[in-house]
């Protein structure tokens, strides 16, 4: 397997907080990977680093090229990022935001990439022309998830999908996230909370503590892990 | 009543010019959330630009119109990049000012220039009236319509059918947002600066040929457009357009039928406007308080 995205040694700091110090991971093409940990744990910033949203050092490359610059430039590489609290633009309409998920696509043909992502979210049909801010949290979040296939992703990053919704809608989430993966082949790096959910769906995970990588191994491993399981299984 | 339509169209002729340096107001408020108070001397440079271009170069007018309109986004532009931008990341404040500042220098700018004598400005419109219904209305009042509602038309259909309008938008309220999309949020802020540059410039020059061209032009026409933009919501370029056309139609005929206000008081009653507006709906006719679920 090689390594579509790989960190080496990366930190990232909020003026004088040190949030990552150093942190090493790498993601295979077509493999969903789960970062998990505690609040504060950095597993936010691991996203933030990789696109660009905050001053970063170490290595990233991707695609076996060294990634650089700000969120505008690593778009235009190829990676979505789906940001924690939704990320979606509240002011505009559902099908605004799915055209702006396709800004960096040169293509003309928006239409057929609405018709390919309402597959698997059929009520955005129905609801293109309503403001997204009126939408409820779980269906905003799936819109964040659309709007970020419509740019046709080599690599997408989802951040805590799960929060502030209801269990129900957070299966559904990864349910879709997991046949994404099956079906379409989609690389996914995604920071979760919900140590358990998360694991279903990924292939391997990385558990980070105070900005460090503490545990890594397949999910199968880290559930058999005996403090991963206390500390974030609670079994 | 003749009479009465007459004054309304003729309100609506100032009311269309306080539309568009309105718009350029409101622009730039989504954009980067300030006013800036050099909106109006910006449009007098511009204005400046085309009488020069006119009159010592020989140019014809809509050559000279179109001309200024390219140089006046450009000159936006540029102010964004080079005097805006590196004040964005402080106070709102710190911004307000630095228009403050640019309103001093360009006024300045423009007096060293081309001194402060008053000058008169040919009309790019016929003389004479059209008759439309018993009502006669002179050519230059619709021809400033009719230009003023082509560019609004043009603005509208930019902002929402292409990808640019949607990425200056997206640009507008979420920047974080945008970025993280492809979107390059700063070339669209100089972009929106460039744009009501233009918009200014269209109001500067459609505006100097009834009031005459002098270093202090749109000093009163700023006035009016705040109290357009304010009127109709300063987030809302729909308002904007109300604003300004209700405004000018409005002081037009409280100027013809209520004496003591006559043509001297009207930029008071406009100053009154913003004070009613600000103290009773603050957000406008169209404003809108965020809707949102969580």
């Amino acid at each position: 397997m090689s390594a579509l995205l790989e960190l080496d040694g990366v930190e990232a700091r909020y003026g004088p907080v040190q949030a990552l110090r150093g942190i090493t991971l790498e993601v295979a093409e077509g493999e969903v990977v789960a970062v998990l940990g505690a609040n504060g744990a950095g597993k936010t910033t691991a996203l933030r680093a990789i696109s660009g949203t905050v001053r970063r050092s170490g290595r990233i490359s991707f695609g076996g090229k060294p990634l650089h610059g700000g969120p505008e430039a690593v778009a235009r590489a190829g990676i979505a990022h789906v940001p924690e609290g939704r990320g979606t633009f509240t002011e505009l309409s559902v099908l605004e935001n799915l055209r702006l998920g396709a800004y960096t696509r040169r293509e003309r043909n928006v239409r057929a990439d609405v018709d390919r992502v309402a597959q698997w979210f059929p009520w955005i049909r129905e609801r293109s022309g309503q403001q997204a801010g009126t939408l409820s949290g779980g269906e905003q979040q799936m819109l964040a998830l659309a709007r970020a296939l419509m740019a046709r992703p080599k690599l997408l990053l989802l951040d805590e999908p799960s929060l502030g919704l209801a269990p129900m809608i957070v299966r559904e989430i990864f349910r879709i996230v997991g046949e994404l993966n099956e079906r379409e082949g989609l690389t996914v790096l995604v920071v979760e909370q919900d140590a358990r959910i998360a694991l279903r769906t990924a292939a391997r995970a990385y558990v980070l503590e105070v900005g460090r990588v503490a545990v890594e191994g397949t999910s199968e491993e880290l559930q058999e892990n005996e403090s991963v399981r206390r500390s974030y299984l609670g079994y | 009543m003749a009479d009465f339509l007459q004054q309304v169209v003729a309100g609506l002729a100032s009311g269309s010019i306080y539309a568009s340096l309105a718009l350029a107001l409101v622009l730039i408020h989504r954009a980067t959330g300030i006013i800036n108070f050099a909106q109006g001397e910006m449009a007098t440079l511009s204005t400046y630009i085309a009488w020069t271009l006119t009159v010592n170069h020989g140019w014809g007018y809509w050559p000279a119109f179109v001309f200024t309109l390219g140089v006046s986004f450009l000159g936006g532009a540029a102010v964004h990049q080079t005097v805006i931008r590196p004040n964005e990341k402080g106070s709102v404040l710190r911004v307000v000012i630095v228009t403050i500042g640019l309103l001093i220098l360009i006024n300045g700018l423009v007096t060293w220039i081309w001194g402060g004598e008053v000058r008169a400005v040919e009309s790019p419109f016929p003389d004479g009236t059209t008759e439309i219904a018993g009502v006669a209305i002179t050519t230059a009042d619709i021809g400033t319509i009719a230009v003023v509602l082509a560019i609004v038309v043009l603005l509208w259909a930019l902002f929402q059918y292409t990808k640019l309008g949607l990425a200056m938008r997206a640009a507008a309220v979420n920047p974080a947002e945008a970025r993280l999309v492809g979107v390059r949020v700063t070339w669209m802020l100089s972009f929106g600066w460039g744009l009501a540059a233009a918009l200014g410039a269209v109001a500067g020059m459609l505006a100097a040929p009834s009031v005459f061209l002098d270093p202090n032009l749109m000093a009163a026409l700023l006035i009016y457009a705040f109290a357009a933009a304010v009127l109709g919501g300063i987030d809302s370029p729909i308002g904007a357009v109300v604003g300004g056309l209700t405004l000018g139609v409005g002081l037009n005929l409280i100027g013809t039928y209520v004496d003591f206000v006559g043509a001297d008081l009207q930029l008071p009653v406009a100053l009154l406007v913003i004070l009613v507006v600000l103290l009773v709906k603050p957000t406008g006719i169209f404003g809108k308080t965020e809707v949102r679920r969580v």
